[in-house]
């Protein structure tokens, strides 16, 4: 193209990283062993940037986009030319602003005002220029009761500021951006947005590499995706958004199931424990009391064993005991699916098994033990337990999967269907079962539990190997990562085999609302109130 | 060499910003501030007075009175020529942000470094002056004053040019920092500063029976030929007789200064990689 304002051609960009003896070498053991040439080579050659081409025309604003590490800021710094292209050529025109790191040339000791002027003659201006939009430059970064105190002073979001409203009043004719619209309050952001879009009407050339993916869709227009130092998309913003953010996902995907294969992994060594001691909750529940704790996550059964022990008129106390941890687990027990079959339990006379019921309902039956006695904290222990799995068998869960029309998925945005589907095998027949599943966000809140009991579904008999499929129709919940608690139990919740937050799966939106969950909603607004055509669904290019 | 030369002077007034910014974040906090410029070679000058008058009484050269004055001709260029060259070495390693995250020029960092010491220096200068006035046994000439600012920009030249060096080689190799230390105080004790020339040349007490030999090291050393002007032009009474000298370092520090700029220039691309 030839109006193009950035033009590069087949520009790549190696570093060098040199054995790890080189760190250590000096001048003098260089010069002594004579291997100061050797020392010099590299050891091994990275390919940051990869025979890129590109050409921006003039009066553009076009977003890179791409992972960490993937090559945008080594472009920036070849478009500035702070670094020269190992090969290729770079050719840019006119006065080029880089806002890579703003504020780099202050210096801490002196004021404001003095680094505003420094800072316009390192960035190619005069001092009467400056001097001419000095109070411009100051108003823009809201600093005009600091400017005479020394910048060393001046927090971090004053540093940016100041940086920031010294690079753009420089007027270039490129500007270069390295993802520094995080800088300042949400007036600030807006204001630097506005900036911006001041230098497209002015029909300045905008190169910006942002993770912000929305203000590249909004703003550019065009976009290049940079992977591993090539380009992998160019063009509408749009696409190559959508192009970019599926491939995110898609790794995301690799990268949640390979972790939850680790945990999972993990956590089968010590299932192994509790199997071996396996007897311990089935002892309990013959009422021998708290026999020394069982290791790792068996506590918990030990514990009611306890509370067993406590017996008989816990049945009301279960529901809401102040005795029940203070933690989110204790809030749980409104909620939680298990209460009933504590409840029911409860009037059953025997050792109420208490704690670990249905996923997301363990804490209420800790309140079940009014005797005061079990003091074991153990239910907290079990909410505070990260990953985990326990339980007595004989019925095991021995495949879980979260699924998106019949394939497995970790993300999935919200109003997706998702299935979870476990696999149980018993060597027995068993009459007294219940599946629980539990929902929990990153911060360890139940986003809701259920059962089998309390949907009122009667357990008849379990036998053999098969599958039990718990579908959500549309995942109503905010963005966010995750957890899952899956669970086969008595009724009176006992456990047989409990998988405490081993499954992961993210949930992803557009739309940046706040709490857990999305209630299906709708806004309508009397014709007094108008606001703009609605949104269209962002991303959707394809 | 033109190019160059050309190329920083175009940069003149970002070298000029930031020496007196430098020159400002110096003293800044402390309360005589600027002041401490002139306070700083006034005391060294007392406290020399006072040791080698008072505690040396016995030590220093017969010959030359006062001491302290003497000392002080060779030791305020030296300070300049040590701290700068110090100041330089390290400059691109200590602004390696502005070199790796702003399109910087980098040759401007070490001249800056060279620059903001010799403003210090010609700022002692008026303590110097006011001592020769009031102890010197004879004020200097004009004809001999009128060399002063061809021996500075000699000074600066070679000051410049090693500077070159060694900012560009300091990136590479850490350990030009220290080694650079060390060879300063050997350099500073193998320099007429501290001790007349005369008592390396044969003429006054031999130094380290080295004889004939002192004087050919004496001649290689270029700062030597700095500190004998500095010391004929505004200490001792009589003309200017090193002025041939002085020429030959002249031509020598504009060689220095072209081939430390060659060999920065060709580091260049290597410093925002490897600050």
């Amino acid at each position: 193209m030839s109006d193009a304002v950035i033009s590069l051609r087949d520009v790549s960009k190696l570093y060098r990283r040199y054995a790890y003896q080189r760190r250590f070498s000096t001048l003098k053991s260089a010069l002594l062993k004579g291997s100061l040439a050797s020392d010099l080579r590299p050891h091994e050659v990275i390919r940051a940037v990869d025979s890129v081409s590109l050409a921006v025309p003039g009066g553009a604003c076009v977003g890179l986009i791409g992972r960490n590490g993937s090559g945008k800021s080594t472009l920036l710094k070849l478009v500035t030319g702070i670094t020269r292209p190992t090969s290729g050529t770079v050719d840019v025109r006119g006065r080029v602003a880089a806002l890579i790191e703003l504020g780099a040339g202050f210096h801490p000791e002196i004021s404001g005002r003095e680094n505003i002027f420094v800072n316009g003659v390192m960035l190619g201006r005069g001092r009467r220029e400056i001097a001419k939009q000095f109070d411009e430059i100051v108003e823009f970064a809201e600093l005009e009761d600091f400017i005479d105190a020394p910048v060393k002073t001046y927090s971090t979001g004053m540093y940016m500021r100041l940086g920031f409203s010294v690079a753009v009043h420089v007027d270039p004719d490129v500007l270069v951006v390295d993802e520094v619209l995080a800088v300042g309050d949400e007036a600030f952001g807006q204001k630097c947005r506005d900036k911006f879009s001041e230098f497209k009407r002015r029909g300045r050339t905008i190169l910006l590499a942002t993770h912000g993916l929305s203000m590249v869709e909004r703003f550019c227009d065009e976009a290049i995706w940079i992977d591993a130092g090539r380009v992998r998309a160019e063009g509408d913003p749009r696409r190559v958004v959508h192009a970019y953010t599926t491939d995110v996902a898609r790794r995301e995907e690799e990268d949640i199931a390979m972790k939850d294969r680790r945990a999972l992994a993990a956590v089968a060594d010590l299932a192994a424990v509790p199997a071996a001691g396996g007897g311990a909750p089935r002892r309990a529940d013959g009422g021998a009391p708290g026999d020394g704790a069982p290791p790792g996550a068996a506590a918990a059964s030990a514990d009611g064993a306890a509370s067993g022990n406590g017996t008989a008129p816990n049945d009301e106390a279960a529901a809401g005991d102040g005795r029940a941890p203070k933690d989110e687990a204790a809030a749980g027990d409104g909620a939680a699916p298990g209460g009933g079959a504590i409840g029911e339990a409860a009037p059953g006379g025997e050792a109420p098994p208490g704690e670990e019921s249905s996923p997301g309902a363990g804490a209420a039956g800790d309140g079940a033990d009014p005797g005061g006695d079990g003091e074991a904290p153990v239910p907290q222990n079990m909410f505070q337990a990260t990953e985990g799995r326990w339980g007595a068998g004989p019925v095991r869960i021995e495949r879980v999967t979260i699924e998106r029309g019949g394939n497995a998925a970790h993300v999935f945005q919200t109003g997706d269907r998702l299935a979870v589907r476990l696999g149980f095998h018993t060597p027995e027949p068993v009459r007294d079962f219940v599946f629980g599943i539990g929902i929990f966000s990153a911060d360890g809140t139940c986003c809701y539990g259920t059962n089998t009991d309390v949907e009122g579904f009667e357990p008849v008999e379990l036998s053999g190997s098969g599958e039990v499929v718990f579908a959500i129709d549309s995942l109503d919940l905010v963005e966010g990562t995750y957890k899952l608690d899956v669970a086969a139990h008595t009724r009176r919740g006992v456990q047989y085999d409990y998988h405490r937050l081993l499954y992961t799966f993210r949930v992803k939106s557009h739309t940046k609302d706040a709490g857990i969950y999305r209630p299906r909603h709708q806004w309508t607004f009397s014709p007094n109130a108008r606001f703009g055509p609605p949104p269209e669904p962002l991303g959707g290019g394809s | 060499m033109r190019a160059n030369l050309a190329r920083l002077l175009r940069h003149r007034g970002l070298v000029q910003a930031l020496v007196v910014r430098d020159l400002k974040a110096r003293y800044r906090g402390s309360v005589l501030g600027f002041f401490w410029s002139f306070a700083n070679p006034l005391l060294l000058l007392l406290v020399y007075t006072f040791v080698f008058s008072v505690v040396l009484d016995g030590f220093r050269p017969v010959d030359i009175e006062p001491y302290a004055l003497f000392l002080f001709c060779g030791l305020l260029p030296w300070t300049w020529f040590s701290s700068g060259l110090t100041e330089a070495g390290n400059s691109l390693v200590v602004n390696g942000n502005l070199i790796k995250k702003v399109l910087f020029p980098a040759e401007v960092l070490p001249v800056v470094a060279v620059v903001a010491n010799m403003v210090h220096f010609l700022l002692a200068l008026p303590i110097l002056v006011a001592a020769l006035i009031l102890l010197a046994p004879a004020a200097p000439r004009l004809s001999e004053l009128a060399w002063f600012p061809v021996v500075v920009a000699v000074q600066l030249l070679l000051t410049l040019g090693l500077g070159l060096f060694l900012a560009a080689l300091t990136v590479h190799f850490r350990d030009i920092k220290d080694l650079l230390a060390n060879v300063l105080t050997l350099w500073f004790f193998a320099t007429p500063i501290i001790y007349p020339m005369s008592a390396v040349a044969g003429r006054g007490p031999d130094i380290a029976g080295l004889g004939p030999l002192g004087k050919i090291l004496m001649d290689l050393n270029p700062f030597a030929h700095l500190a004998i002007s500095y010391q004929e032009i505004l200490f001792y009474d009589g003309p200017f007789g090193h002025w041939k000298w002085l020429l030959v370092l002249a031509a020598g520090g504009a060689v220095l200064f072209a081939a430390g700029f060659a060999f920065f220039d060709r580091l260049r691309d290597s410093f925002a990689e490897e600050v």
